[in-house]
């Protein structure tokens, strides 16, 4: 099994996180995906790692570490963004996007 | 005793010491009065007076020693830098490609000439401080006075002293200051009337005509030091000699251009300091200036400058120069001496007399006389710094008055100023065996022997004819004046005169203190004021009185009648008449003892000053023996100038002896004849009574009335040059400028024409040009608005309309932009991988 | 410290004037106190610049610097990059010609101050731009870098424009308008020359410039059409750029006529300053960076320059003669006396040339005088009618007395100041090599006559004759004003006397000057 499948893998996982970012009218599957393309990168960087080095060779670890940080940052962005839609529901007592429309002013 | 060891012998070590103590001592003196004359007891008239006398004492000394040496046939030419080394370093500068260096300094020049000038200038002024002791006593500004005759005394001294024509010309216009000051006395002093404002322009017109001839010095200075590149005078002389001799070997007959008009500029100084004409206008204005001023400056001294001055540069003029002195001399003494005999002015006749008896000096040097000339420098000194204080003297016992007609008999009242005055007329009459005859037989002769002698020239003829034409005019006005003056009765009031009393010196009438009130005239002086003009009607009783009190009048309350009480007034001391009115009309009375004591040295010395040293003293009094008055033993061209040149400058002027002996007795015959004839016609209508005098003299001046007219106004130089003063005690305020059509009216108009170009010619082109400049930025302006800004409008404009389209855009929906962002990443992309 | 004294004289105002500018503006006495030690540190330094510090070298030494590259032979001479891109200096050192000025410029404007302490209006900000143009014109006299000249020159342009438009009389935003447009526009032609000069030589440094000059290598080689344009050469085009520049400055007929207006509306210490040192700077200004930057001009239209000397001189005494307010009058002898600077300077011999150098540094200190003397009465009676006096002798008597010193300074009597200069400038110019200068001097005896003239014409209507009753309880002159003339009376004596005080100084310069401009010539 090739690099082609781990990438077709990850594009459809970012196609539906952005479709969801775009399209859902909850905020939480919004922030479901934003995770979604992250963990499509985190493929991508696994992936990479593992065929651009030679089999068993322990000498480069780049790829896997920039994943499980962006899996900590994702995890602390989700914290936030929680907190931050707390706060916009108290404030428009909804936890929609198209709702929440100050970016206007 | 050899020469050298004799206590008369010139010693330079000290001697050069003394003459600078000499003239640094009035120096000093000034400054210790203008720094605390006013509080030292006497206001330091007797400190000056003391430093004087050391002075003239010196100057006296050092005289002896020239004649010492002149009887012993010795050189007696002495400069303090070659000799002692003493010189004063002024400024030293040098094109040291071109020039050389030219160390500019000054050193002390001592020659017989110098000597005899320098005693002149001591004792005369040792004199006048003297006389002005009793003189000025009691009047404002006393100290000032003492300190500023003083510094000029300290001038004269430095002029005669200098050994290079830069620092004579230096102290020669520190000269031209001090008399600007000292003429301008009474213009500080409004309590003296009439010539308070006299004074006021009569200072001005002294200095500024003297200026023109001072400017004209500088001149010539500048062309011989352009030829010469030196000032000093040793130089000068022997390079001119050779200059002239070198030209002559050229072109034979001719002289140097260059040196003409040199000689002229610098003759120019003495035009302007000796008042010859035609800028002799300041010096009978400057009478406004206290007597012994009349006396030291404008007789003695400082107008003798310019003669001086002549006789310092003789070897440099050319015979061309030397012929426009005499004539010009010769036109001077003529013409001052007949406006002398119209003068009623006591001292406007001495003014006159001195413009006159310059002339004479002035000639004489242009004849080739210097000798001659310079010997009547010496005498006239004397004598008429005599006459002047002894018309102070007059003055002073008449109370202020100074028109003959108002006097009359003073010789009873005052009988040793009348035989000092007598005296000195009789010396400057020309009467044989006082001084004024030696002299100015010397001159007469000098003119007669070019004639005789073949070095005819016009200028020659003329002196030969007019200046014994002069001496009778001379003889006459001031026999004249001794007859007014002294013979008859005393007739004060007789006419209306200007000089009333002023605040001067009063001394003697009982009120020390002239600066304040006197509660005596208060009323009288206020009752006066209003009616100034009614002053003269009221000359009832007391015609000095009415004077008086309308000159008071006039100066004091004509100009601000308003708001000024009596006390308040009288604090500035306008009690000039506050004393005892009927003290005035009483007779003249003797002068005080020290202005007897300078009269009667000065009478003698004018007596005695031309023959006194006929013999040697010291070896023999047998004066018959000499043919020569001490002044021909001791200065003449060979002392004056060195051996070399002076047998040469004596060999251009030398006649044979029968030419000589024949002048001789002409001269002598024309000298006495004139003198005689100018007596007998002064007696014949002076000398025989006021009243009798009156109707000759009107007559004949009936008889010449328009050139009698003419004469008394002075030929209308003054008003030819516009600088008539009027003295109108009536007006209360003078005309802004002087006459327009004459020199200073037509400069008068320049400088406002001027200024009128420099407002409306030059300051307009500027305006213009700001004025066109500003079209340009209005131009630029619109320009700017309508093309510039309407650019920049139309952006804006753009902007704005542009803005509000994309603001459709904006809805702030989080997803709205998201996707924006989307759809614009993947056309991005599309566009970067497919083209 | 030494060899960098004269950047501490120049810019030791500046230090003043930032401490002001950092004091509030109602300690009064503080800010007085302030520019008062700033302007006498300088005044002290400058002193002893003048009579200590400066060594005066011998021609041939001056001559020796000429190898190193240094024609003028100055001293403490600073020099490093400034404006690396233009190739601007920091370059500064002072010779004979600049010495004596740059004293009298500390003296002068220590007085300024002290003389402004009688002047209610002045405030914070007054005191502030006086040290300003002191740092000014002190930059002018020791720049030896012709931009750092330059922007000196135009830093002592604006303060004197507010000096004269904010405290001046009546008319004062006319006057200091027209003061600033008059010298703006010869600072316009002096940056254009200044400008082509660098794009010939490459240089902005007056010392290489001059060499350039006085070896033939200045003559706009390397512009287009060789610097030629309207048929004149680039030579002529630079000299006579510079010289109107300076001649505004000085001022020379036709170019004067700020002069009266300026002086008339200024305040007393800016008239004094004005007279005493900014008019300075033109003739200076000739000497330093005219002349020797265009030697063939200069000597081609010499006779000109001689012509507009003596104009001035005549012409300004004439109108001087004619004016009825007291300081309009002092205004035009200024145009009169600086036109002996150019007459001498036209000359081109050492006693015209020393004579004008003099003239300058003895009209700094006379009319400096005369106008603290009119201060004096227009504090008193405002106004300046000369007709409007009279008898004033008698009022005050030691005021009449210094005027009567100042007056005669001012007329050139002999034994003051004035007349050595004037006599070594008229000696000079009868020597020059061009006879017509004969004729010159004789018509600028004129000059001589009615300068008396006017001026004893206006003693007499001031002091002399009838006492004005309006002026009755007038003031004598006070402590602070007789201290404030003092010191420019005592130097007109002083130097009437003992003038080789000053030229001494500036003898070698000037000798050296004449040489170096003779070679082309």
């Amino acid at each position: 099994m090739g690099l082609g499948a781990y990438i077709a893998v990850s594009a459809a996982l970012f196609a539906l996180g952005i479709v969801a970012i775009l399209v859902r009218r909850n905020v939480l599957y919004v922030l479901m995906g934003i995770e979604m393309i992250l963990n499509a990168a985190n493929i991508n960087f696994v992936a990479f790692n593992r065929f651009n080095h030679a089999e068993g060779s322990q000498s480069n670890l780049d790829g896997r570490m920039f994943a499980i940080f962006v899996i900590i940052l994702a995890a602390a962005e989700a914290a936030v963004a929680l907190a931050i839609v707390l706060n916009v529901f108290h404030l428009f007592n909804s936890v929609k996007p198209a709702e929440a429309d100050l970016l206007r002013e | 005793m050899t020469a050298e060891s004799h206590f008369l012998a010139f010693d330079p070590a000290q001697d050069f010491k003394l003459l600078f103590l000499a003239f640094v001592l009035p120096l000093v003196g000034y400054v210790i009065q203008i720094a605390a004359g006013k509080r030292l007891p006497r206001q330091g008239d007797w400190l000056l007076t003391s430093g004087l006398f050391a002075t003239a004492s010196i100057t006296v000394l050092m005289f002896a020693k020239s004649l010492w040496a002149a009887y012993h046939g010795l050189e007696f030419r002495h400069h303090s830098g070659d000799e002692a080394g003493l010189w004063f370093h002024w400024f030293y500068s040098s094109d040291e490609l071109a020039n050389g260096v030219a160390n500019v300094s000054a050193a002390i020049f001592y020659d017989p000439l110098g000597a005899a000038m320098l005693m002149v200038v001591g004792v005369v002024s040792f004199c006048v401080h003297l006389f002005s002791i009793g003189y000025m006593h009691g009047t404002p500004r006393y100290h000032i006075f003492f300190a500023n005759i003083s510094l000029f005394t300290f001038a004269m001294l430095g002029l005669v002293l200098s050994d290079n024509l830069l620092f004579l010309f230096i102290f020669w216009e520190l000269m031209g200051l001090m008399s600007y000051l000292l003429i301008g006395h009474f213009s500080h002093d409004p309590s003296s009337g009439y010539f308070h404002k006299w004074a006021t322009k009569a200072c001005k017109k002294a200095f500024l005509t003297t200026r023109v001839g001072d400017t004209c010095l500088l001149v010539g200075m500048v062309i011989f030091f352009w030829k010469f590149e030196t000032f000093r005078f040793t130089e000068l002389w022997r390079l001119s000699i050779e200059e002239l001799a070198r030209h002559q070997s050229l072109h034979p007959g001719e002289y140097p251009l260059w040196m003409t008009v040199g000689g002229l500029f610098i003759f120019g100084g003495t035009i302007g300091k000796s008042a010859q004409f035609p800028l002799h206008i300041w010096l009978p204005d400057a009478m406004a200036g206290p007597t012994p001023v009349s006396a030291m400056i404008h007789a003695a001294t400082m107008v003798a400058a310019g003669v001086f001055l002549l006789g310092r540069c003789y070897p440099m003029f050319t015979p061309d120069v030397l012929n426009v002195i005499a004539a010009v001399g010769t036109i001077t003494a003529i013409f001052a001496a007949t406006i002398g005999t119209t003068a009623y002015d006591l001292k406007a006749v001495l003014a006159w007399s001195t413009i006159s008896q310059l002339g004479f000096m002035v000639a004489a040097i242009g004849l080739g006389g210097v000798v001659a000339g310079l010997f009547h420098m010496v005498t006239h000194a004397f004598f008429k710094a005599c006459l002047f204080l002894s018309a102070g003297s007059v003055i002073h016992g008449c109370h202020h008055e100074q028109d003959m007609r108002n006097m009359g008999g003073v010789r009873k009242h005052m009988p040793i100023t009348f035989a000092c005055m007598l005296a000195s007329t009789i010396a400057i009459a020309g009467i044989p065996f006082f001084s004024g005859f030696y002299s100015k037989d010397m001159i007469i002769l000098r003119a007669w022997e070019n004639i005789l002698g073949g070095r005819f020239t016009g200028a020659s003829f003329f002196a030969a004819v007019g200046l014994p034409l002069a001496a009778a005019c001379t003889a006459f006005y001031m026999f004249r004046m001794i007859f007014m003056t002294f013979s008859d009765s005393y007739r004060p009031g007789t006419v209306e005169s200007p000089f009333a009393h002023h605040g001067g010196g009063h001394d003697d009438h009982g009120h020390a203190d002239h600066g304040h009130a006197d509660h005596g005239h208060a009323d009288h002086g206020h009752a006066d004021h209003g009616h100034a003009d009614h002053g003269h009607s009221h000359a009832h009783a007391a015609p000095a009185h009415a004077h008086a009190a309308s000159a008071h009048g006039h100066d004091a309350h004509g100009h601000d009648a308003h708001g000024h009480d009596a006390h308040g007034h009288d604090a500035h001391g306008h009690d000039a008449h506050g004393h005892d009115s009927h003290a005035e009309h009483a007779t003249p009375h003797e002068s005080p003892l020290p202005i007897l004591v300078a009269l009667c040295i000065l009478a003698f010395l004018g007596v005695f000053g031309g023959h006194f040293w006929l013999a040697d003293p010291l070896h023999s009094l047998k004066f018959w023996e000499h043919a020569h008055t001490w002044f021909e033993t001791s200065v003449s061209f060979q002392s004056l100038y060195g051996a070399q040149i002076g047998d040469r400058l004596a060999a251009a002027v030398a006649v044979d002896e029968h030419a000589a002996h024949q002048a001789h007795t002409v001269a002598l015959c024309v000298s006495l004849a004139v003198a005689s004839l100018g007596i007998l016609v002064a007696w014949l209508i002076y000398g025989r009574g006021w009243e009798r005098s009156q109707r000759i003299a009107g007559r004949i001046t009936h008889a010449i009335h328009a050139i009698y007219e003419v004469v008394k106004g002075k030929y209308f130089v003054d008003e030819a040059l516009g600088t008539a003063i009027v003295v109108d005690m009536k007006r209360k305020d003078e005309p802004r400028y002087e006459p327009d059509a004459s020199v200073i009216g037509a400069s008068v108009h320049v400088a406002n024409f001027l200024g009128w170009i420099d407002r409306h010619v030059v300051d307009a082109t500027v305006n213009l040009v700001g004025r066109i400049g500003m079209s340009f930025g209005k131009g630029s302006a619109t320009f700017d608005r309508v093309v510039i800004d309407g650019a920049v409008n139309g952006v804006g404009l753009f902007t704005q309309t542009f803005g509000s389209l994309v603001r459709l855009f904006q809805s702030g929906r989080v997803q709205q932009y998201a996707t924006f962002a989307v759809f614009g990443g993947l056309a991005l992309a599309v566009w970067l991988i497919l083209l | 410290m030494q060899s960098q004294i004269l950047t501490w004289i120049t810019f030791l105002p500046l230090i003043g004037m930032a401490v002001i500018l950092l004091m509030p503006k109602t300690s009064m006495n503080a800010i007085k106190g302030v520019s008062l030690a700033a302007t006498f540190v300088a005044m002290v330094l400058g002193t002893w610049l003048y009579f200590s510090g400066f060594e005066q070298r011998s021609l041939a030494e001056i001559q020796a610097a000429r190898a190193g590259g240094d024609i003028l032979g100055a001293q403490f001479v600073q020099r490093f990059d400034w404006i690396d891109s233009i190739g601007a200096q920091y370059y500064v050192g002072i010779d004979g010609l600049s010495v004596a000025l740059v004293w009298l410029t500390t003296v002068l404007l220590f007085v300024g101050v002290i003389a402004s302490f009688g002047m209610e209006k002045a405030g914070k900000a007054y005191y502030a731009l006086l040290l300003m143009l002191e740092v000014g014109i002190l930059g002018v006299f020791v720049s030896l870098d012709l931009f750092l000249f330059y922007v000196f020159w135009e830093v002592m342009l604006l303060p004197m424009y507010f000096l004269i438009g904010i405290w001046g009389g009546p008319r004062r935003e006319y006057a200091a308008i027209k003061f600033f447009l008059y010298t703006l526009a010869g600072s316009v032609l002096m940056l254009v020359a200044i400008v082509a000069l660098r794009l010939d030589s490459g240089t902005f440094s007056i010392p290489q410039l001059t060499e350039l000059a006085v070896s033939g290598k200045l003559m706009g080689a390397s512009l287009p059409a060789h610097g030629v344009l309207l048929g004149m050469d680039f030579t002529t085009w630079v000299f006579w750029f510079l010289f109107v520049g300076f001649a505004i400055k000085v001022p020379v007929w036709p170019f004067h006529t700020w002069l009266p207006d300026a002086h008339v509306e200024a305040p007393t210490p800016i008239s004094v300053i004005l007279a005493g040192i900014l008019l300075k700077l033109g003739g200076y200004g000739m000497l330093r960076a005219c002349f020797p930057l265009a030697p063939d001009a200069f000597h081609e239209s010499a006779f000109a320059l001689g012509v507009l000397g003596v104009i001035s001189i005549v012409y300004g005494a004439f109108v001087a003669l004619g004016q009825s307010d007291f300081k309009k009058m002092v205004a035009y002898s200024s145009v009169s006396h600086m036109g002996y600077v150019l007459l001498g300077m036209a000359a081109f011999t050492v006693w015209g040339m020393e004579g004008a150098v003099l003239q300058m540094f003895n009209h700094g200190t006379s009319s400096a005088a005369l106008f603290l003397i009119v201060g004096v009465v227009y504090d008193r009676a405002h106004h300046r009618d000369l007709n409007g006096f009279g008898g004033l002798s008698q009022l005050m008597p030691r005021y009449w007395a210094l005027t009567t010193l100042g007056f005669f300074a001012a007329l050139g009597l002999p034994g003051l100041a004035g007349f050595v200069s004037e006599a070594m400038t008229l000696v000079g110019a009868f020597e020059a090599k061009d006879t017509r200068f004969q004729v010159l001097v004789l018509v600028s005896t004129l000059g001589i006559v009615f300068t008396a003239a006017f001026l004893l014409y206006a003693m007499q209507r001031v002091f002399l004759g009838k006492k004005n009753a309006k002026y009755e309880g007038i003031e004598e002159i006070n402590a602070r004003e007789v201290f404030c003339q003092a010191p420019f009376l005592f130097l007109c004596v002083l130097f009437g006397i003992l003038p080789y005080l000053l030229l001494d100084w500036m003898h070698p310069s000037v000798q050296n000057l004449i040489n170096i401009l003779k070679v082309q010539g």
